[in-house]
């Protein structure tokens, strides 16, 4: 029955009974199928096909993604004076997107060499594994004198964070990776599909818009030994605010105490301070006490190299043997998710931390960028403490690092600074620093101290 | 207050230190003269909280080529992963590539902001045209949602994951045989993996009988892999009249079609041609879904340029099911890679680059061609036993040669040829001067080795 069924929907086609082809009005939108349709068109049609009807007819809609959506509502805005603080990716004075010099250079010298794209190994470009480990860790580092280290390059800090995820998952099944509340919002999405538990420790403290320290170690020793604790090794994200050097230190003793193992996020090395050193000071302070240890890096933010997706996961072992058996399983990770990973965004940091100009031009370029950020920073609180009298403390602005501030903003406030002000922030309050001119200072001063003071 | 997403399991993280102690004990690899662990002084434990994760085997198609690479000898040919190489051996990048890549970098408008989720617009709309046909009429209707994902293997991936989650059958039935990173993907992604007959040993054809008896069989709307054109590893495709009635039968079962589309233009040299099993599907107005990669016929093997595409029975639901394609994408990689994607972009829209591109994939598929020739004639005059007509009639980059693994270990030990042990070779690692070589070998294998 069914056959038969079919072959009169094969023999003549189904024009004859489809409202789309009859109105071809309906559905004249853009490529990507936006939903213009209101309803369904088989309903009346289908009774006597009844494999007429989509096998995915109920699928719901996802909503769009909190971080990314930001972008595209500012996008479709009109208003002159709209400011995207949404995204992190870094924006010049002139509120446009930047590829580094260093960047261009290095892309121009791997056309005039005529490189193949041949496969990379699954674990990536061996140069840039080379290269991302020696930054990380620094070139003399005993970690990697030792060949304790496994890093296998990986798609962004996204994908490193994912093998990493799937590595706990299977070696370390029912373990629980500790995230900071807040934390970026993508980090329990990794670790949701990748099917490890997680929950939070205290981190932002919303009464002095600083770091609830005593609240972070309490939750971090209340967790059950052996857990995963992931850590932003600088500019964390989403609030801006990082421990001290001494906090780093009594973090790395309540670690070690209870067995649990630390895993850093590094987006931001070099960015945050300036200084690669610097910003890597936390991870490295952790890796000299000899412990054991992953780190994700990115190279999105801190060589501008955003839709390249390039970065590296990390897993420093107590031996060079342990090394290379973490290593051949995070292969085995990668392998069925994306084979090996893409070439170009690896070429390129090779080859710019390769060259001593390249590298010293990366670092002066480097310190522009985190030198506008922490000028803009001074400046947006200049405005408002000239601006707004209370006794109310801003120099939460000064004293966050990176490309964001937690401004203390509610949702409903945050609300306010988008549809009163036009300025595009996430609902919690985050801002991009990075998406600020020192030109828009005033009128961000404005809208915060609007939001604050008259929304509650 | 604390939110998370933990469940109740057991063994706890305790249970597995000491159980990682107590094997640290009684002897495992971790020497405790391990100079490594004497210089931790500070490490609370010197057993690795890592000991206990065995080493993984070297992935058995590219550790071939690691195998390969570790041979010191003169003679040593590599038949191993499909990778296009030149006459003198020598990995390809197109012409039009080289083009395209010297217009992008020259761009000083160019940024390299992240991309959506879904990738470059441009190139999800000109790959969808590309396999789909340019008057696609399901393209017309906006039914198709297409990804840019990390090639082939990325655009499966995240097509199973989304069956996986949404899809009411979770099964997913592949040839058997097929390339050997396709069960692990759908394994992965959370589809349960079946297999159904497809190749023949002793014709080294196709055995339609058992393809057609297996896909019968199935449970009404199981998700069937089949390979576009130029199956990897046996080279064995359907005609079109096979192809007919496999849809007929799918369609009478609403099987799910999947498509693998990694060769489109390598096989036979014609882009739309290679493309027919997809277009007789989704002409008839039902669902599939279609992965493709560029990697070969675009020779992009690194850039890691693929798409996904899904033809959905409406535009509403190929709306519906991009925005949940998406939350497979965001936690896995949060947006794909611009490079590659660009240069296809580039290539595809532009009618001279295209046509360009034509010529230049349509002359690697013809030195393939020319290879099975030359090989099917070098074993003729040999007077190799055994019916090597397969060689010829096979298609696309690969060739099961119907030599077990015995005679692959042979070839490898004494003549240096590389290849998998399923007796797959890569006619693209051939060339005039060394099919004489490959030929020996072949001889020696079948008439020296059981």
């Amino acid at each position: 029955m069914a056959s038969s069924l079919l072959s009169f929907a094969s023999a003549s086609p189904l024009a004859l009974l489809d409202p789309l082809k009859v109105n071809p009005r309906i559905g004249a939108s853009t490529f990507l199928g936006k939903n213009f349709i209101k309803a369904k068109p088989f309903t009346r049609t289908s009774m006597s096909v009844a494999v007429e009807v989509s096998k995915f007819n109920e699928l719901t809609m996802a909503p769009p993604d909190p971080i990314l959506g930001v972008s595209e509502a500012f996008r479709a805005d009109t208003h002159e004076m709209k400011l995207n603080l949404g995204v992190g990716a870094y924006r010049t004075e002139d509120l446009q997107p930047y590829v580094l010099d260093v960047v261009k250079k290095a892309e121009n010298l791997m056309l005039e060499r005529g490189e193949n794209k041949e496969y990379l190994p699954i674990e990536g470009l061996a140069a840039f594994n080379k290269a991302t480990a020696e930054l990380l860790f620094g070139a003399e580092s005993v970690v990697l004198q030792q060949q304790r280290v496994a890093t296998v390059q990986g798609l962004s800090g996204t994908g490193s964070l994912r093998l990493a995820a799937v590595l706990i998952e299977r070696y370390f099944p029912g373990a629980k990776v500790l995230i900071s509340a807040p934390t970026w919002g993508n980090h329990k999405n990794i670790f949701n599909d990748a099917g490890v538990p997680w929950s939070e420790y205290r981190y932002y403290d919303p009464k002095t818009v600083g770091l609830d320290f005593d609240g972070m170690i309490s939750d971090i020793k209340a967790a059950p030994a052996g857990s995963f604790v992931l850590l932003h090794g600088c500019a964390h994200n989403p609030t801006g605010i990082d421990p001290t050097p001494e906090q780093w230190e009594v973090i790395a003793d309540v670690i070690q105490e209870k067995n649990h193992i630390p895993f850093f996020d590094v987006a931001y090395q070099g960015f945050a301070s300036g200084s690669l050193d610097e910003d890597a000071s936390s991870v490295r302070l952790f890796a000299d006490r000899g412990m054991e240890l992953l780190v994700a890096q990115s190279y999105s933010k801190n060589l501008g190299l955003y839709s390249e997706r390039i970065g590296a996961i990390n897993v420093v072992c107590s031996s060079s043997e342990v090394a290379q058996r973490v290593k051949s399983q995070l292969k085995r990770i990668a392998r069925p998710m994306y084979s090996n990973p893409p070439i170009h965004g690896a070429r390129i940091v090779a080859n710019v931390v390769g060259s001593p100009d390249l590298f010293n031009e990366w670092k002066e370029e480097m310190a522009v960028m985190a030198g506008r950020i922490k000028s803009v920073r001074k400046k947006l609180y200049d405005s408002i403490t000239e601006k707004e009298k209370t006794s109310k403390d801003w120099s939460f602005i000064l004293k966050q690092i990176g490309m964001f501030s937690f401004t203390g903003l509610n949702k409903a406030q945050s609300e306010n600074m988008t549809s009163k002000w036009h300025v595009y922030m996430t609902k919690d309050g985050r801002i991009s620093l990075a998406g600020l001119s020192a030109a828009k200072c005033d009128y961000l001063a404005d809208a915060i101290i609007d939001s604050y003071h008259y929304v509650s | 207050m604390h939110r998370g997403n933990d469940s109740h399991s057991s063994p706890s993280p305790a249970d597995r230190r000491l159980s990682a102690l107590v094997r640290h004990l009684q002897g495992s690899p971790l020497d405790a003269a391990d100079p490594c662990l004497a210089a931790a002084p500070t490490s609370a434990a010197q057993i690795s909280v890592f000991d206990h994760v065995v080493r993984a085997p070297e992935d058995p198609i590219l550790g071939v080529t690691v195998a390969y690479n570790k041979d010191p000898s003169p003679n040593k040919l590599n038949l191993g992963v499909g990778a296009y190489r030149t006459e003198e051996g020598k990995p390809l990048v197109l012409n039009v590539v080289r083009k395209a890549e010297q217009m992008l970098v020259n761009d000083r408008s160019r940024v390299k902001e992240y991309l959506p989720i879904v990738g470059l617009a441009d190139f999800n709309k000109l790959s969808a045209k590309l396999i789909l046909g340019t008057d696609s009429p399901a393209i017309q209707d906006n039914r198709v949602t297409t990804v840019q994902c990390l090639s082939g293997t990325g655009s499966l991936r995240v097509g199973a994951e989304f069956l996986a989650r949404h899809y009411h059958q979770h099964t997913i039935y592949i040839p058997q045989p097929t390339w050997g990173n396709h069960v692990k993907i759908f394994g992965l992604a959370g589809l349960a993996v079946k297999t159904y007959h497809y190749y023949d040993p002793a014709t080294r054809g196709l055995n339609f009988k058992g393809l057609l008896e297996d896909l019968g069989s199935a449970p009404s709307g199981a998700i069937v892999l089949l390979h576009a054109c130029a199956h990897n590893p046996t080279g064995v495709d359907p005609t079109a009249q096979e192809w007919e009635q496999i849809r007929k039968l799918m369609r009478s079962k609403a099987l799910l079609p999947f498509f693998d589309s990694a060769y489109q233009g390598f096989a036979s040299g014609n882009l739309d041609a290679d493309a027919q099993s997809i277009r007789m599907f989704v002409r008839d107005g039902g669902e599939c879904l279609v992965a493709q990669s560029y990697a070969k016929n675009m020779g992009l093997y690194g850039e890691r340029v693929g798409a996904l595409s899904m033809v959905c029975r409406s535009a509403d639901v190929a709306s519906r099911v991009e925005s949940q394609l998406k939350l497979v994408i965001r936690p896995m990689y949060s947006s794909p890679p611009i490079h590659g994607a660009s240069i296809v972009a580039t290539i595809l829209k532009d009618r001279a680059m295209f046509q360009e591109w034509e010529v230049e994939l349509k002359a690697m598929a013809d030195r393939i061609i020319s290879m099975r020739k030359q090989l099917f004639d070098a074993l003729r005059s040999r007077g190799t036993p055994g019916d090597w007509s397969h060689i010829i009639k096979q298609i696309g980059m690969f060739t099961f040669t119907g030599l077990n693994s015995a005679q692959v270990a042979f070839m490898t030990k004494e003549y240096h040829i590389y290849l998998t042990s399923d007796g797959r070779i890569s006619m693209a690692g051939l060339s005039s001067r060394t099919v004489p070589h490959l030929a020996d070998a072949i001889h020696a294998a079948v008439t020296k080795v059981a």
